[in-house]
This record gives C-alpha cells, structure tokens and sequence, in this order.
C-alpha cells in the first residue's frame, strides 16, 4: 500500500452523558478509499467532524503526512487540503451555484472566473452543473454534485463523504462512483460514511466499522460478505423481514388522475397520478427526493385536499376531506419528517399519541380529552414497537430518531388503519429497528390493510412492496410487480439520469 | 380648496427630507434582517440616537458631532440587543420590543431639560450656480449632507451585497446559519457586527429628526418613524433600491397631505393623516413581495 495520507491515534470525544467516540485510532492511505461504517449513534459523524475542525478531541490526536494536525476549524482543515461533503447538504438555496461554491472556498477567484472554472471541472468529472443557476431549483443529485464541485476546486487530498448515495438513483450512484474511482486514481484519498454496504463492496479498499463509539473491526470490504459486516456493525444477528403470503382482496385506495399545483416556490406539482391499491397489498413508490413525495403524501392524508373524485377510499369520494376526516374513515399516514410534521417535539409521547390517535382511538368525548386512555395508548404503542423510552411522559424530541420513527409508524400502525400511507419509514434509522418497522408494515398488510410506502430507499422497497411505481418530477409511472424487476428496470423507472454522463476517464 | 398653492418642485424637495430618517433607519435593519436577525428595536434605537445627537450638538454646536454621537448611542443599545439574542439565546421578538420601550424611556430620562431648545443649524450644501438652477436646483443640489449620505448608503449597500465578499458571506449566514456554521463561518460575530450597524444607522435616522427636521427636542418625537422604516424593509422585499422608492413613497405622501390639509382639503384630517401609510403599504404590496431571508427571527445554536 501507498503512503499513510492521515492517522488517528487514540481520539475520544465526550458529550455530556454519551460518549461518541473512544480511542478510535486508524489510517488513511493516499489515494485510498476508505470506509466509515456503524449504526446511527455509533459516532461516524462525530469523527469526521473532528477531521474537518467542527469538533475539538477531549483526546487522541491526528498526524497529516507525518506532521501533527490539529484543526481548529473547518478553514484550517480546507487549507490543509481535506475537504467533505455533507449528508444533510450546506448549501443556501436563495444563492447561485457560483455563489455557494465561493462560500465553500478561502480565496476564490472574482466571479467570472469562478463560473469558468466550475464549468471546466464539472466537465471534466463527468458533473455538468450551471454556474448561475439557483441552488433551491436544483435536484438533490444536482445539489451533490455542487457540493463536490465546490470541494473539488480546492485540490483536496482527503474528500469526506458523508451518505452520498442515500439520495441518487442507480444511475446516478454509478456515475458518482466513477468520479470517485477517477479522483482516487489520481490519489486523492476518500473517507466514504455509508451504511449501504454493497456499495461499500463495489467502491472500498479498506473499512473501518464503529459500534458505539469504538473501532470493532478492520475489514477489507472486497472480501468480506455485506451480511458479515452488518453482523459487526449491529453486534448480532440481524432479523430479516418475512412476508406471509396472503390473497390480495377487494381494491381499496384509488387515485384518478390526482393532479395539484405546487403548495410552495420550492415544491413540486403532481400531475395525473392513477393507483388502485387493493387490500393486503403493499404498493411501493421509489423516487428521488423532491420529486413529489412530499405533496403525494399530503394528498392522500388530507394535508392537502384535491379536486372532486380523484382520491377514493372503497368506491368513496374522499378527496375534500382533511386529514381527520380521513382518519376516521380509515386512512392514515405518517410522514417523512418525524421532528415537526410526524410528532411535535416539544409535547409528551403520549399528548403526541393523542394528537393522531383522537378519533379512530375515541380518546376525546363531547370536546373533553381523556388522558388516562391516551396513556394507555401510548404505552402499548411503547411496549408493542419496542420504544426506548423511560416513559410516555417524555418529549419526543427526547427519543433518538429510531426510537420516534418506530413511535410514530406504530401510532399509525395500532390505529388498524384500512389504508396505511407512509414516507420514508426507515429513514435515518438503524439496522435492526428498521428490520422491526418493515416487518410491522408486513404484518399490517396481512391483516389485510393497503399499504403505499414511499421511499428513496430501493432495497426498502424490493424487501417490502407487493408492487413497485416512480414518481418522477410529479408523474407516476404504471405500477409493476415488484418480483423479477431488476434494478436496471427500477432505474430507467426513476428515469433522474438523463442529463448525465460517465467521467471521461483520460480527461 | 386650492391646489396652485402647493408647489411642486418644493413638494419634491421637502419630500426627500422627510423620507431621509426613515432611509437611514430602513438601511441598517435591511442589513441586520439580511443577516438572519429581526430587530423590532428600531423605534428605541431611533430615539435614543435623537436625544444623544441633540445633548451632544447642544453642548458643543457642532450638528457633526451629534450625527456621531448618534451613530455611537445607536450601536451601543443595539450592542445589548446582540449581547441578549446572540449569545444568551433570547427570542428577538419580545428583545426587540423590549428595547423599544426601554429605548423610549431612557430617551425621556436623558431628555429632561432639554426641551424646547432649539438646534443649531445644520448648513444646507450650497453650490453656487447649480442652487440657483430652477426646479432641478432646489430638487438635487440645496440639501442637507445627510440627505445625500442617506442616498449613498443605499448606494453602497446594494453594491456591499451584490458584489462584496462579505456581503455574500452575511447574505449565506442570513440564508441558513447552520450551512454556513458548518462551512466555518462565525454567525454570531457577523450578526453582532450587522446588529450594530443597523442600531447606528437607526441612531443617524433619529438624530436627522431632533438636529434637522424639526429641529429640537421633544419625548417620543420619532413618533412611529422606527416602525415604519421596519416595514419598509418586509415590503421592499429586502432589496436596497425598492426601500429607497418605498421611504421616498412615504415622504411624499406625507408631504402632500401635509400641504392638502394646509390647502384646506375637504375631507377630514385623520384620513389624510393616515394616507401615506395606506399608500406605503399598498405600492409595495403590489410590488411583489419577495422572499425573506431563510433564517431571518431563528435562534443560531451552534449545537456540537
């Protein structure tokens, strides 16, 4: 192997009442791609955040090319020519593209230039990208490549990733995978987060796995199974969802033509979408995000009321009802965003329970709230969907995201919807906690109640759905059978690769 | 009634003095807004200014050294506007309104035995020939300094955001504080630095009315000024140019209706006196609101 580019000897990093890491030592070669594997909470994040200068060491320290590196902030790491990319994107939508890569830079060159030389690196990687165009009207796979074009203008030697894949379809994860072999070639080195680990196979040549807050293992991921690295990341043996085999009844769910104008500057039309979701049956909806998940789901809560008879629920118009009529008809949904849109953070489990559980749970009479019926609800949603949790007392906002998404989906869920309607329902989540939510979503299907899952999250999808749909800039594409589609067919489904290309590799 | 009695060319002339306080307070809380913070305070801030630049001026007869004096007051409360919102986690909301009424009451106390006093004079720019012009004279070249260092600043800060550095790094930081937290920019730093120029640009706002406008001193004498020049800023979308067409807007209409009640216009006072808010509020409304700065009122934590 080539030179150590970076070593970590013996880092710690307390936080009050968690420690989030614990003499984590290991090395990066040059040119190396490397990856970062662990559990939500393992302290990946923390890591590289201590790479990058965001976070100061209790402990432990870092040589860079053999001299000591100890960054105090992000502007030092930049010069000393690590750079990364970020999970939840730093980018200002109200800004041009130009703009936000000159944010990202020490000394950037007078706007003209800039655009130049934007224009000839996003060429020459394979990233075409618009200098003048505004970030908020840009794809979340166009936003990335902002990102690692504003880190690639600097010549860095280390590129940090931080889940670059989660929000790409297949295509576009290949293409960024040639960039990424391209830049190692030429000996940048790469410090790759993820925790989808065929990708890891495909792209890595060295991973280190974190579980709690310590180093567990060194692999070489080429020659160790995705199955054996999940076992080390999770600590145990993983659980993997069973679907029973049940006959699919009477069709429930209907959409036709759903069509809705965007419900703000930054949103996205649907536009005549058909579904017919029949009973026991899972329908999941892939996509790339920003393509409409968000108003489909509004749509069919009641968030957002559509025109006369393009939702029906069982032959029933249901399309001028809100979202508590809707309820008590039957259909449910939770939401992506758990924090704010799915539960208020800063009220009680069990005030949280009522807020959804009101009116199918007949938890309010004659405008009265009956709380210890409330309490009861939530501590069997606590006790059914293994909530860590000291209590139903506690803040929502108190529960890791895990913990409050299984809260959340097993509100919906113990409601014995008819229809069930869910985005993202393992997002951000763990291995094993994600195992027991689709497993809930399975279980609910056989009991006989529709389902229409959306997720950015194929594997997801392919575990779980009876049917598979892309939603596609607002569209819908006809609904096949999940069983036999190959993830070729579910990219072309996804169709978000159009406008690009694979990196000229002799560039 | 009789409209041949309001003169034009000084309906023009006296509407950029009336506007100018209003543009000076307007252009620093368009800075403090595009970096993400909302100060409610401006009122307070204005007034504090007036009374500080009047003392000042008083006592040394110099209306330089008031506009100073102002200029430094002003900064000074809204130093403790920063101190509270940026660094002790308070709501801007009620800071803001808080620093109204205690910019309000320290102004009354400070002001005791200052009123009735008339300021010195503020020597108007005159330019021999160009002065004389007719209309164009009186219209471009017989004010005050301070009505053209109003109409330079919103010169320099419509270029200070499009072309500067730093103006893009406040208008990043004001955006979405976290990004630009995370790409290691020091949010709290440059709010306190935007927070402070927008309380001297306040002060300078408030010292034009007490040394210029009327010119002495009287209690709460900026009069619903500050509020006015916070609106401006929500309604001329955040842009520099538009809050120029809305201050000016403003003077006019106040102006004329000033000149229509002098003129004995037959419809009652109130009504004239509430026209150039009315008119204010419903050009800039139909300007097309624009879209406010993605942070502007949210607590900046650097959580981690």
């Amino acid at each position: 192997m080539s030179d150590i580019l970076l070593s970590l000897n013996g880092l710690t990093k307390a936080y009050p009442g968690v420690v989030a890491n614990s003499d984590v030592s290991f090395e990066i070669h040059e040119g190396e791609i490397h990856a970062l594997l662990g559990e939500n909470g393992a302290g990946k994040s923390t890591l590289v955040k201590t790479i990058y200068g965001l976070v100061k060491p209790d402990k432990g320290e870092m040589t860079l090319r053999g001299q000591p590196y100890q960054p105090g902030e992000p502007r030092q790491a930049r010069a000393s020519g690590i750079a990364m990319v970020f999970q939840h994107f730093s980018l200002f939508d109200a800004l041009n593209v130009a703009e936000n890569i000159a944010l990202g830079m020490e000394n950037p060159p007078p706007m003209g230039e800039l655009e130049d030389r934007i224009r000839e690196v996003s060429e020459e990687y394979g990233l075409p990208l618009d200098p003048r165009r505004i970030v908020g009207d840009l794809s979340a796979g166009e936003r990335q490549r902002v990102e690692i074009i504003r880190c690639l203008l600097q010549n860095p030697s280390l590129l940090i990733m931080d889940e670059p894949t989660s929000v790409l379809t297949p295509q576009e994860v290949n293409i960024l995978f040639e960039t990424l072999r391209k830049l190692s070639s030429e000996g940048t080195a790469i410090l790759y987060i993820s925790h989808k680990l065929e990708e890891i196979r495909a792209l890595c040549q060295a991973a280190t796995v974190l579980r709690l807050g310590k180093v567990v293992s060194k692999c070489d991921p080429r020659t160790t199974s995705a199955r054996e690295m999940a076992e080390i990341m999770v600590g145990a043996s993983l659980h993997v969802p069973t679907r029973a085999a049940t006959p699919k009844g009477d069709v429930v769910l209907e959409l036709k033509g759903l069509s809705a104008p965007a419900p703000h500057r930054f949103g996205t039309a649907l536009q005549n979408i058909h579904i017919s979701v029949k009973a026991g049956e899972v329908l999941g909806i892939g996509g790339v995000a920003g393509n409409g998940q968000d108003e489909l789901l509004a749509a069919l809560s009641g968030e957002m009321k559509s025109a006369h008879g393009m939702v029906r629920l069982g032959g029933e118009d249901i399309s001028l009802m809100g979202p508590n009529e809707r309820r008590s008809v039957g259909v449910c949904a939770a939401p992506e965003e758990r924090n704010g849109h799915a539960a208020a953070p800063d009220m009680s489990l069990t005030e949280n329970a009522l807020l959804t559980g009101a009116v199918r749970k007949g938890l309010v009479s004659r405008g009265l709230l009956d709380w210890p019926a409330t309490r009861t609800f939530a501590e069997e949603i606590i006790k059914a969907f293994d909530v860590r949790t000291p209590g139903p007392g506690n803040a929502a906002r108190s529960l890791s995201g895990g913990n409050l998404q299984k809260f959340v989906i097993g509100r919906e869920i113990m409601q014995k919807p008819k229809v069930l309607v869910i985005n993202q329902p393992t997002w951000g989540v763990d291995a094993s906690a994600a195992a027991s939510i689709r497993q809930a979503i399975l279980d609910l299907a056989a009991e006989g109640a529709a389902v229409v899952c959306i997720s950015q999250d194929l594997d997801e999808l392919r575990e779980i759905s009876d049917r598979f749909a892309a939603l596609n800039d607002g569209r819908l594409t006809a609904p096949r059978d999940m069983q036999g589609l190959t993830i070729d067919e579910i990219g072309l489904m996804l169709g978000g690769a159009h406008d690009m290309e694979v990196a000229h590799v002799d560039a | 009634m009789d409209f041949g009695s309001i003169n034009p060319v000084l309906l023009v002339a006296s509407l950029m003095v009336a506007a100018t306080p209003i543009i000076l307070a307007a252009a620093g809380e368009l800075i403090v807004e595009r970096a993400g913070v909302l100060n409610l305070g401006v009122e307070g801030m204005m007034i504090t200014g007036a009374i500080v630049g009047f003392i000042v001026t008083a006592h040394t007869g110099s209306s330089w050294a008031g506009f100073g004096a102002a200029a430094l007051g002003g900064a000074l409360l809204s130093l403790l506007f920063a101190l509270l919102t940026q660094f002790l986690l308070s709501n801007q909301v009620a800071t803001g309104l808080a620093l109204t009424l205690f910019g309000l009451g320290l102004s009354a106390l400070l002001g005791q035995g200052y009123n009735g006093i008339k300021a010195p004079e503020f020597a108007k720019i005159d330019i021999p020939v160009l002065t004389d012009l007719p209309v164009v004279g009186p219209i471009l070249f017989g004010h005050d300094p301070m009505v053209y260092i109003g109409i330079a600043l919103i010169a320099a800060i419509w270029a200070f955001l499009k072309y500067s550095r730093a103006g893009l790094v406040l208008r990043a930081v004001g955006e979405n504080h976290d990004a630009a937290h995370a790409l290691g920019y020091h949010v709290m730093r440059i709010r306190t630095l935007a927070i402070m120029f927008g309380g001297a640009c306040a002060g300078l706002g408030g010292a034009y009315i007490s040394l210029v406008r009327v010119p002495q001193w009287t209690d709460g004498m900026t009069a619903g000024a500050g509020w006015i020049a916070l609106a401006i800023v929500v309604f001329a979308s955040w842009q520099p140019w538009r809050l120029l067409i809305g201050a000016y807007l403003f003077g006019g209409v106040t102006v004329l209706q000033l000149n229509l009640q002098a003129a004995g216009f037959a419809i009652p006072v109130e009504y004239l006196s509430m026209s150039p808010y009315i008119a204010t509020i419903l050009v800039l409304v139909l300007m097309n609101a624009g879209r406010a700065p993605g942070s502007l009122g949210r607590v900046f934590h650097a959580s981690r």
